[in-house]
């Protein structure tokens, strides 16, 4: 048998650029030729959006064997296929699919002469405004005008006006002038956030994208208009101005806004953190994230930020040095035994801190120890009404079985003078009753924050922490996937990464040795924590990987997959 | 039935072959169902229910219909490709958006004969299983909206639609649907996107081909209002007899549209390639006005590819190969098609050696700039690019680079558009450019900076002092 009729049910075979590759039957050409490794460039398409066509950026050149004649063998070429006849039109390859010996080519004249065409087209009445634009360095008219545009324009007329810094929404801004009318942003709010606010209006070059009038464009998913756009013409009011793209350091990590977990960039430079954006991971996130997760790093440059470890001095705090602060923390917790200290901890923190907690209890002989139930409002999409990243986390690590339930009884406790000292890690607990009346029949009162609060106004000793954006570590979500949290910046002031706060205070309790590496915490932890045996800290991966059946879906992504299914996206 | 007679002036020329047009200008004729039904109206509904639905797509196979709109499709194949198993609804449009510049035939019958058109339409529903149709009508025909939905009425009181057809089992429904003003609602997707209340932005192909994915993703004929007006005709007279209308695989009449510079202009229904160019000119049209030559015609319509005069055609294969002239060409799809143009629309625009082709070009090219839609980019961005250089050229501003820029604007849309449209605003300007360069190099020269070089202007003014 030749390879060119070796033919599973699943499998087709495509030449692309004289190459010859297998490719699953139904796979876009586009996609196919990305997996030959020829990039075919584009505006108009998304996979997670349906294929319009528009922008004909993606035009190749195709062939199809020729149907041969009954009775007669199809010819074969000298690699063993059929010989592919050449169509005199080019072809979309965004929204075309492959079929049984078919032929691309994307480099051939008239496929570069089609992207050059359409590129001079974009550009004629483009303001050319990049020294000032927002998406330069992330632009598609950029890259594509350095590999397929011309080196001088022969555009002789005036270009088009159109509407420029149009408020379209409390988020973003639109440029229409620079706008491609691919039409991501308008799909997008249509097929993905049920928000049909977004439209085209007039006729011809004179066409503009628009809101519809009274209905800005304000869901809670609108700033991924801004990161689907493949040019300037959408911009985030928060991060337009403010720094050049190039200019940033990525990092790899995941939203904190609540259990989803959705996969994040972090952008930051010189140790402030510019903007956040979703990062694909098809069993989180899909492509996309909230805006309010998006804007919540805000938070981390608040006023009320603790940068100092602080004690008590009568009714106000002073500043003291780490080694001071961890020794009166232990000192203030050994005075108790058992039952008498309880531990509210939070399902913000990390897997390997809520672990460290767990050998604290474990070295305080006490049971009082548990979490905040703190749930909100989710969404249809992607917003999870538990609005803590790692309520899985405290589950598995600290073993509750229902996070919050104890939280009353250790307020009762509190009351009764039963119990006497309280470490808070994490968690403003004014809000579930713990007012000064109650906190002030505490012996001792410790805890742990990045923002000032009530609850450490009240402590005897506050330990500032890290934030999400500031420390390592992994955390589990609501469906179960142990996702990892990366450093994009540095704590502030004296503040410290919160699992070195916790060894600290452990190793100030019992002596025991330390443990320098966060990996080597995570093995420790791992070998005691059942859902996370056989993991390591690097070995999570930058998608994370699923540790517990939890048995909840994600809407956006049930949706997406029933259309991958329909053909109507490629997912 | 006696052979109708015209109002005075407005009688057929005796070239004509009047069939789809026979009520047109038709003396005492008006648009109620009464003067249609006494002219032997609806009997070929009645003869189509009595066979099976495939017969009549058979006969209309066998008449060997093409599509009047434009392209020239065959009529039968297009309804033969809703897939074979279908279990969703099947609509039948008729696109009465007469709207390509030059062409005005489908006005005069939904104007005049609107019964035609819904037995026609009924006829064919049946045929392709549609038990809902649409009328997409141009806004620019208010008054034939009008006519048409009484004629609707008229038709169900008699009861030729609605439930039960004449006390058979086949039930359908019309529904007049009229445009806000767009050429491109005359593209069939963008006309069915239209209708489905969207901007009428036409879809890709494949995967939306009408056919099996039209009106709400269900399997949607298109047809124009011609050609659905003769698939009556086919049922009265049969497949076979039709087929021996017009010339082999042209067969039929067809309705051309003759406007610009003859003296009589007007409508001429006659056999589809029977007549050829120079007869429909001279003879049907009477010829040139007084002392004019021709220059050029553009034969279907203005998206057509423009033919000089002079110019020599190969036309044939093998032995029936032969050389012809702009006025031997027979007035047929394939023949307009070999000599590098298209039948169209069927809107036949004349222009005598008094013209400029580059106003005419920037006319054209006015239109088109103003009707893309602007969905995919080298339309949206050519259309208006080709004509801001023609608008240059006509107001002296010209210069030499011009005509290679606009040739190459053209060559980067036709083709890589995602409907016909791209070619409809390129093929004028590939054209006009490619055979008049002279008229276009005038306006680039560095000679005629800064003029007018508008011979219409002239005559206008001539004609004031006079």
């Amino acid at each position: 048998m030749s390879a060119a009729s070796k033919q599973t049910e699943d499998l087709v075979n495509v030449q692309v650029d004289g190459h010859w590759i297998q490719v699953k039957r139904g796979t876009r050409m586009i996609e196919a030729c990305k997996q030959a490794s020829a990039e075919v460039p584009h505006y108009c398409y998304h996979p997670k959006l349906s294929s319009p066509g528009n922008c004909r950026m993606c035009l190749v050149e195709m062939g199809m064997p020729p149907r041969p004649t009954p009775g007669q063998e199809a010819e074969l070429d000298n690699d063993g296929h059929a010989k592919i006849s050449w169509m005199p039109r080019p072809v979309i390859a965004c929204a075309n699919t492959v079929a049984e010996g078919m032929g691309i080519r994307t480099q051939s004249t008239l496929a570069k002469e089609c992207r050059e065409g359409v590129m001079e087209f974009l550009l004629i009445n483009h303001p050319l405004d990049c020294p000032i634009c927002d998406q330069a360095g992330e632009c598609t008219l950029q890259e594509y005008s350095v590999e397929h545009g011309k080196g001088e324009s022969r555009f002789l007329e005036n270009k088009v006006k159109k509407p420029k810094n149009v408020d379209i929404g409390p988020r973003i801004r639109l440029d229409d002038e620079r706008c491609v009318l691919c039409s991501r942003c308008v799909r997008f709010t249509q097929e993905i956030v049920d928000d049909d606010v977004l439209g085209f209006v007039d006729r011809g070059s004179h066409n503009v994208l628009t809101i519809h009038p009274d209905k800005p464009l304000a869901n809670n998913y609108s700033l991924n208009t801004v990161d689907i756009c493949p040019v300037g013409a959408l911009t985030s009011n928060d991060f337009r101005f403010k720094m050049r793209v190039w200019f940033m350091r990525e990092t790899k990590s995941i939203c904190n806004g609540c259990a989803r977990g959705c996969n994040i960039l972090i952008s930051s430079r010189e140790n402030k953190i510019y903007r956040q954006t979703p990062r694909e991971n098809n069993e989180v996130n899909s492509s996309w994230m909230c805006d309010s997760g998006r804007l919540n790093y805000h938070l981390l440059e608040s006023d009320a930020r603790l940068t100092d470890p602080m004690m008590k001095k009568g009714k106000s705090h002073e500043t003291v040095d780490w080694p001071q602060a961890i020794r009166r923390t232990a000192e203030g917790l050994l005075k108790y035994k058992g039952d008498e200290v309880a531990i509210i901890a939070s399902a913000r923190m990390t897997n390997e801190e809520l672990y460290l907690v767990r050998v604290l209890a474990d070295t305080l002989e006490t049971k009082n120890v548990d979490t905040l139930k703190c749930h909100g409002e989710g969404d249809d999409y992607l917003n999870h009404k538990d609005r803590r990243p790692n309520t899985n986390g405290a589950k598995a690590i600290l073993k509750l079985r229902s996070p919050g339930s104890r939280v009353n009884s250790i307020k009762k406790g509190i009351e009764s003078g039963s119990i006497k000292a309280l470490l808070v890690y994490g968690e403003n607990i004014e809000s579930k009753g713990f007012d000064d009346g109650v906190l002030s029949k505490l012996k001792f009162l410790v805890s742990s924050h990045i923002l000032a609060n009530p609850t450490a106004k009240l402590s005897d000793i506050v330990l500032p922490g890290a934030s999400y954006a500031e420390k390592r570590g992994s955390m589990i979500n609501a469906t179960g996937r142990l996702q990892l949290l990366n450093k994009a910046i540095e704590p502030p002031g004296n503040s410290r990464d919160d699992w070195e706060i916790l060894q600290d205070l452990n190793c100030a309790m019992d002596g025991k040795d330390f443990i320098y590496e966060l990996a080597d915490l995570f093995s420790e932890m791992a070998s005691v924590v059942p859902v996370l045996k056989g993991f390591t800290l690097s070995g999570i991966g930058e998608k994370g990987a699923s540790v517990i059946e939890t048995g909840e879906t994600i809407p956006l992504l049930e949706r997406e997959a029933q259309r991958v299914n329909q053909g109507l996206i490629v997912g | 039935m006696a052979a109708p007679k015209y109002i005075k002036g407005k009688e057929p020329h005796k070239s004509e072959y009047r069939m789809i047009f026979r009520n047109v200008d038709r003396r005492g004729w008006d648009t109620s169902i009464k003067s249609y039904i006494a002219d032997g109206g609806y009997k070929d509904l009645k003869k189509a229910l009595k066979m099976k639905p495939q017969e009549v797509t058979d006969e209309v196979k066998t008449s060997g219909l093409r599509g009047r709109g434009g392209a020239g499709f065959p009529t039968g194949v297009k309804w033969g490709f809703i897939p074979p198993n279908n279990k969703k609804p099947v609509y039948l449009i008729c696109n009465c958006d007469e709207s390509e510049p030059g062409t005005f035939k489908d006005r005069y019958i939904v104007h005049q004969d609107p019964h035609q058109l819904i037995e026609g339409m009924l006829i064919s529903c049946y045929a392709v299983g549609a038990k809902v149709a649409y009328i997409y009508i141009r806004e620019e025909f208010p008054e034939g909206a009008k006519i048409l939905e009484d004629a609707i009425e008229e038709a169900r009181k008699k009861n030729f639609l609605g439930k039960k057809i004449l006390g058979g089992k086949f039930n359908c429904e019309i529904y007049v649907h009229r445009g806000a003003g767009a050429y491109i609602c005359g593209e069939e997707t963008g006309l069915i996107e239209s209708l489905e209340g969207k901007r009428p932005y036409p879809r890709i192909k494949p995967p939306y081909f009408p056919a099996a994915l039209g009106l709400y993703m269900c399997p949607t004929i298109v047809n124009n209002v011609e050609s659905l007006c003769n698939v009556k005709h086919i049922i009265a007279m049969g497949g076979q007899k039709y087929a021996k209308i017009g010339t082999p695989r042209n067969t039929g009449t067809r309705i051309l549209c003759v406007s610009g510079d003859v003296i009589r202009p007007g409508y001429f229904e006659v056999e589809v390639g029977k007549i050829t160019m120079g007869e429909l000119i001279n003879d049907v049209c009477g010829g040139l006005r007084k002392g004019r030559k021709l220059k050029g015609v553009i034969p279907g319509g203005s998206s057509a590819k423009v033919l000089r005069a002079g110019e020599k055609y190969t036309i044939g294969t093998g032995e029936s190969e032969r050389t012809i002239g702009i006025n031997e060409i027979p007035m047929d799809f394939d023949t307009l098609a070999a000599c590098g143009s298209m039948a169209g629309s069927g809107g036949v625009i004349v222009m005598d050696d008094s013209r400029d082709m580059t106003w005419i070009l920037n006319n054209i090219n006015t239109f088109y700039a103003h009707e893309s839609c602007g969905q995919c980019t080298p339309c949206r961005e050519g259309s208006l690019w080709m004509k801001k250089i023609t608008d240059r050229m006509v107001s002296g501003s010209g210069v030499p680079s011009d005509l290679k820029t606009l040739t190459s604007v053209g060559d980067n849309i036709a083709g890589r558009t995602i409907c016909a449209f791209g070619e409809a605003c390129a093929w004028p300007t590939q054209s006009f450019v490619a055979k008049f360069p002279e008229d276009f190099k005038k306006h680039t020269s560095r000679r005629n900076a800064g003029k007018e070089l508008n011979p219409e202007s002239k005559a206008a003014a001539a004609g004031l002092k006079r």
